[in-house]
């Protein structure tokens, strides 16, 4: 209890709003906090799947957020780059919180500037990798450095290459196309394909669910290998064993809500009851 | 050979009416594919007002026999040309029957193509607009660069059919007074008093486009499928 209390201090409390509109005032306060979500809901019409879920991710936090299928985590994931439309909440990154606005359909649009912006800086890795399969996988990680960054070819296939080496694939891939790779392979160009952006956030999606568990290890090397760089990643995981290793925070969800949250000890002495239940029923 | 081939003068007005019928079938297929495009997006698409016309578009030309709608079109086009003239003012104006065969085998034809856009896109899986989404591509990025080179490789196949329809169905657009191909076998016919030798002709001149037709739309799909297992790269 003494933790989650202590890692709850480190952060000054939010004020929880629900109207998201001017309000880039409070954030400032803590220069620390890198990216900042605020009581975040999401219905898909009748259901409900998030009620009001916040976190704060300092420089250099490993958060894990875990629970079981159907809390909500993805759907956060999801929210924090807008693939999915928040009903309401505030994203903050760096002090500046995106603005949303009322859309068409009466839902909140964010503007689309800042939207290009937010997710510029945000990479994302996909439990289905979502490689373009109609590109190299040089293609693949040049896109989005050439396209919207405005990186110059050479300079993207220099970085395409450094990233290749980093996530330890070895050059001649780069002229492959994803459905000759292997899944674990085809996820590390997935991993490389987000460290091209320079992002200052990277955000997976259970990025070894969709794995053979033989190339399970090979990626989460990877992950662990950014995480000691000290870069700052959202993790959606059913990896137990690999998110008390690597997280500087955990997040339990349940039922759309965070259940507890603390530092990785709070998978080894859960304190709610629900964590607790939730730990028992799967093999660490 | 020569027995065979005896055009008895005719060959230039037959040429003429193959590079007509040429014509007005590509003219007509490029227009039809941009209609697809635009109208499987707005059948697509989430409002209402896009999404209504668009589904009214494809139900109502594909029920009625194209022969009924080009007379319908060429006629009414014209007529709606004379009263928007007047209307405004301008001198009458009249629309020849080439362009009139073109906008409306295009406009025909669309419909179908929209069909086939329509499956297409909806076959392209979700994650890789996703991908591009999350990577910050604009929407029209998103398109080009994802959306477009992924559904051709569903829609191919059926673009290749369609196309082969389309360009039969330029030989209806004769009865709207165009000279193609079918037009010139008949006067050719008529003339020498032999319609059988030239209407065969015909036949293979259209067979003769369809081979070679078929054989880009196979080169097409090749160089489409490049990435998926199990095609040859």
């Amino acid at each position: 209890m003494n933790q989650s209390a202590q890692a709850l201090a480190a952060h000054p409390t939010l004020v929880t709003e629900t109207r998201p509109a001017a309000r880039q005032t409070v954030v400032a306060a803590n220069a620390n906090v890198k990216l900042k979500v605020q009581d975040l809901h999401k219905s898909y019409a009748e259901h409900q799947v998030l009620k009001g879920v916040s976190l704060n991710a300092r420089n250099g936090d490993v958060i894990s957020l875990i629970g079981a299928s159907g809390s909500g985590k993805s759907t956060l994931l999801r929210c924090i780059n807008f693939l999915e439309q928040p009903d309401a909440g505030v994203i903050t990154l760096d002090g500046i919180s995106i603005e949303m606005r009322q859309g068409r359909s009466g839902t909140q649009a964010p503007h689309q500037a800042q939207l290009q912006n937010l997710r510029t800086r945000l990479s994302m890795v996909f439990q289905h990798f979502n490689l373009w399969s109609h590109m190299t996988v040089m293609e693949n990680i040049c896109m989005a450095p050439r396209r919207v960054l405005g990186v110059s070819a050479a300079q993207a296939q220099e970085r395409a290459r450094m990233y290749l080496d980093k996530v330890g694939l070895p050059g001649r891939v780069a002229d492959q196309y994803p459905a000759f790779l292997s899944g674990g392979q085809q996820q590390r160009v997935a991993i490389a394909r987000a460290l091209a952006m320079e992002p200052e956030i990277i955000l997976f999606d259970e990025p070894t669910s969709a794995l053979d568990p033989e190339l399970v290890g090979e990626v989460l090397k990877v992950i662990q290998t950014l995480a000691e760089e000290g870069r700052t990643m959202l993790m959606v995981t059913h990896e137990m064993g690999f998110a008390r290793q690597v997280s500087s925070q955990v997040l339990f969800l349940h039922q759309g809500r965070v259940e507890e949250q603390g530092g990785a000890e709070i998978l080894d002495q859960p304190n709610s009851e629900r964590l607790q239940q939730f730990l028992s029923n799967r093999l660490k | 050979m020569n027995e065979l081939l005896n055009l008895q003068g005719f060959g230039p007005l037959l040429a003429q009416g193959a590079w007509m019928t040429v014509k007005l079938a590509f003219l007509a297929l490029v227009l039809s594919l941009a209609l697809g495009l635009v109208a499987a997006a707005a059948k697509l698409s989430s409002a209402k007002l896009l999404r209504i016309p668009a589904t009214l578009y494809t139900t109502l030309i594909r029920s009625v026999p194209d022969l009924v709608l080009i007379l319908l079109i060429f006629y009414s086009l014209q007529l709606w040309l004379n009263d928007l003239t007047e209307v405004l003012g301008w001198d009458y104006f009249e629309i020849d029957p080439f362009t009139a065969g073109v906008v409306t085998l295009g406009f025909i034809y669309g419909a179908y193509f929209t069909e086939n856009f329509r499956g297409a896109i909806l076959s392209v899986p979700a994650g890789q607009l996703e991908a591009a989404t999350a990577y910050g591509l604009s929407r029209w990025q998103r398109f080009y660069l994802v959306m477009f080179p992924q559904l051709m490789r569903f829609a191919l196949p059926g673009l290749g059919n369609n196309w082969l329809v389309l360009l039969k169905s330029t030989a209806l657009v004769s009865i709207i007074g165009l000279s193609d191909l079918v037009k010139a076998a008949q006067n050719a016919g008529k003339t020498t008093n032999d319609p059988l030798y030239f209407l065969i002709l015909a036949g293979l001149v259209y067979l003769l486009i369809t081979t070679l037709s078929n054989r880009i739309f196979k080169r097409l799909e090749r160089r489409y499928n490049i990435g998926i297992k199990g095609m040859a790269r």
